[in-house]
């Protein structure tokens, strides 16, 4: 079953558990949006099934394609296909865009298997008309000195080049003014197809608006207290987190 | 963390420069020093009177000097000198052609990649095998523009008239304590002199193996370029690992007459018993550039600060240089540079890398004295920390007088962060290659300034050196 399964999963970051018994389903071919307010353990979550090594699931497990990947280092998760989209991308000084997503793309190659140049530069560049990136871009160091806007439109070039089954985006439109927002989303958009499933974590309404969900869940202090369809997050835009946060008690699931 | 893993001892078992084949020696002048010993080199070597004289002065002057280990490093302490071989050789001439060099010894540098990277790129090789050059060779083009370039023995035998008038000019035998030593017992090393005008188009480059234990490498290495001529030379060293410790003590003497310009590159991977200390030199006159590109990887102590004397008008000194200090390891390096004329200008620019317990150090003198005019430097030094445990000290010393002078100082420090890693891990990379792309990113814009061959070659090493140490 092609699907990134999280079973009552629990992650502590030091002595506090940040996720408390979070269960979710992504098959291939959907896209779920998580809504939270800020501080409720979204990135948490994010980081936790990547394999983030300071964050310790205390219980639960995540399942890809029926694989443990809690027995996996971040960067085997990474290579069977896993792919997470940073709330803060990290700068990496001196390394240029295409030298990074070449090395990211070398280490998915068989070993001793050079990749071909030419190929490899011919899909990037295809990806970053798609994105509406410029060509000097790609001589950029890594996240170094971008706009915010940049940093996210990065994040998806990143992962429209490494081809992931499963896509988790965490708050990609924050910061963005609408017509970013408009490019990232188109390119989501693109990407989307009966092999990739999407997780896509979003403090706001407005991304769900170009990006639409099949599923959308709420997420409070650690846990999903409601999940519906895309109406759930009309809903909750409209009567704000309070309204949920006062029916926490009674957890409606899908 | 992931970047706090345990490191191991940085291995660099994997590296191309760790083994090693049993050779027989002709000549040893046994272990210890003493005016024995350097009576048994100068006898070996058939030296002129001179020679002998200048080495058993030099050894009375290294006799005499303390060590510098209330400025460097106590680790300097677990030298013992006696314990020391000073001079081993075949015995047989430094030959002319790869065919000739003895099956024993050319394996090593077959093995090493030397002919191939001769017929590739370099317009000549000079191959040292411990003590003594076994070959050394220019392409025929080179040779017929006048250049010379073979061991300092024969340097020194056949070009007296050169060699005399600059060797230990530049620096002295009493500079330090381990140019005395060089000078009480040189040998090998390369001889350079290039007429003026010609313009040397690809790189020489020399090549100094270690072989034996308990063993001390004492090349001594002088190139002069007469006016408007320029040229570039590249040393590789490599040692296998013993469990003792090895001794190298190069002194390098560069002279580059008006107008002319030298490119002096090292690549350096000794493995981690190494001592490597090392005075480096170059005298700049009117008009003239030096540059030394230094790149430090390995060795368990490595001082080495390349000095360029500005002493003719708007003479240019530079210095790049990378070190990477492994586990255990400490890089004590840096620059001189001493301006001696109006409009000279130098530049300094050091990048450090430490890992695990590694520490890197940056001592640095840039002088310009008050009577001066017009003179610049630029210093920049960047260190890069991998782990807690690793550590930076920088010791710049600028002094810099006069009013119509201009200096411009800039340090930083900077780590790799746990987030960094696994922002890089979440895309694939392992934490190895994670690591060592970091590494690469600090240095690329630096390393972006050397010759092709060399920068693919220090990525390399980097790579191995960075996955090595995170086992
Ligand atoms: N590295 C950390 N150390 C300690 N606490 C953290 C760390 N990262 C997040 N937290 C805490 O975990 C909780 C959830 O944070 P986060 O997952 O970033 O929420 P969200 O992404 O929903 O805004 C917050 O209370 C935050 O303070
Ligand atoms: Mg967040």
């Amino acid at each position: 079953m092609q699907q990134l399964e999280i079973n009552n999963l629990r992650v502590a970051i030091g002595e506090s558990e940040i996720i408390r018994d979070l269960s979710l389903t992504v098959r291939t071919g959907e896209v779920h949006a998580i809504m939270g307010p800020n501080g409720s353990g979204k990135s948490t979550l994010a980081k936790a099934i990547a394999g983030q090594p300071d964050y310790r699931v205390t219980g639960g497990g995540v399942l890809m394609d029926g694989e443990n990947l809690l027995e996996l280092g971040p960067d085997e998760r990474a290579r069977r296909g896993l792919f997470l989209a940073f709330q803060y991308p990290s700068e990496i000084p001196g390394v240029t865009i295409a030298d990074f997503l070449r090395a990211a793309a070398q280490s998915r190659s068989p070993e001793g298997e050079e990749l071909e140049a030419t190929d490899y530069y011919a899909k990037l560049y295809e990806k970053m008309d798609l994105l509406d990136i410029d060509r000097s871009f790609t001589s950029r160091s890594v996240n170094e000195g971008f706009s915010g806007g940049e940093k996210k439109r990065s994040e998806i070039l990143q992962m429209a080049m490494l081809e992931p089954r499963f896509a988790i985006l965490d708050e990609t439109d924050s910061g963005l003014d609408i017509d970013a927002l408009k490019i990232v989303a188109h390119g989501v958009n693109s990407l989307r197809s009966p092999n990739l499933g999407v997780l896509v974590i979003t403090h706001y309404q407005r991304l769900l608006n170009y990006i639409i969900p099949d599923f959308v869940h709420v997420m409070v202090q650690g846990r999903i207290v409601r999940s519906g369809d895309k109406e759930l997050a009309l809903e909750l835009e409209e009567k704000g987190y309070d309204w949920i946060r006062d029916h926490a008690e009674e957890p409606v699931l899908v | 963390m992931a970047t706090q893993t345990e490191t191991s001892a940085v291995d660099i078992d994997r590296s191309i420069g760790d083994f090693h084949y049993d050779v027989h020696y002709g000549h040893d002048a046994g272990v210890g020093l003493s005016d024995r010993v350097v009576n048994y080199i100068s006898d070996v070597k058939q030296d002129p009177d001179w020679v002998r004289q200048f080495r058993l002065n030099a050894l009375k002057t290294f006799l005499s000097k303390p060590m510098p280990t209330h400025w460097a490093s106590k680790d300097l302490d677990a030298i013992v000198f006696d314990n020391i071989r000073y001079y081993l050789a075949q015995g047989t001439p430094t030959k002319r052609n790869w065919e000739d060099v003895p099956e024993d010894i050319k394996r090593t540098f077959e093995r090493l990649g030397i002919p191939e990277q001769e017929r590739k790129f370099l317009a000549g090789v000079e191959a040292q095998f411990d003590s003594e050059a076994v070959y050394s060779n220019i392409k025929k083009a080179v040779g017929e523009q006048g250049v010379i370039f073979v061991g300092s023995t024969e340097g020194l035998k056949n070009h007296p008239e050169i060699f005399r008038k600059w060797f230990g000019k530049v620096i002295p035998t009493g500079d330090n304590k381990f140019s005395a030593l060089n000078s009480a017992v040189f040998s090998g090393g390369s001889f350079i002199y290039v007429p003026p005008g010609v313009k040397v188009k690809h790189p020489l480059q020399a090549y100094f193996r270690i072989n034996a234990e308990n063993f001390g490498q004492f090349e001594r290495t002088l190139i002069i370029v007469d006016e408007g001529a320029e040229v570039t030379y590249m040393e590789g060293c490599t040692a296998p690992k013993f469990n003792t410790a090895t001794l190298h003590s190069a002194v390098v003497e560069l002279v580059a007459l008006r107008g002319a310009k030298i490119q002096y590159i090292t690549v350096q991977n000794w493995s981690a018993n190494v001592f490597n200390l090392v005075t480096k030199r170059g005298l700049a006159h009117e008009e003239a550039e030096i540059k030394w590109i230094d790149c430090n990887i390995g060795s368990r102590l490595t001082m080495k600060y390349p000095g360029v004397v500005l002493k003719g008008r708007k003479s240019r000194g530079e210095v790049l240089s990378i070190a990477l200090a492994g586990n255990g390891q400490h890089q004590d390096t840096g620059a001189k540079m001493i301006h001696g004329a109006d409009e000279t200008t130098s530049n300094i620019i050091s990048k450090s890398i430490s890992i695990g317990t590694g520490r890197a150090t940056y001592r640095g003198l840039v002088h310009v004295p008050k009577h001066l005019k017009h003179c610049k430097n630029n210093t920049e030094c960047d260190a890069l920390l991998i782990n807690a445990t690793s550590r930076t000290d920088t010791y710049p010393a600028i002094t810099v007088r006069g009013t119509g002078n201009s200096v411009q100082h800039e340090a930083s420090v900077s780590q790799v962060s746990a987030e960094q890693i696994f922002y890089m891990q979440q895309r694939g990379l392992s934490e190895g290659q994670a690591m060592s792309l970091s590494v690469n990113g600090f240095v690329n814009d630096l390393v972006r300034q050397f010759p092709m061959e060399y920068s693919v070659e220090l990525k390399r090493l980097i790579e191995l050196e960075m996955e090595g140490s995170v086992g």
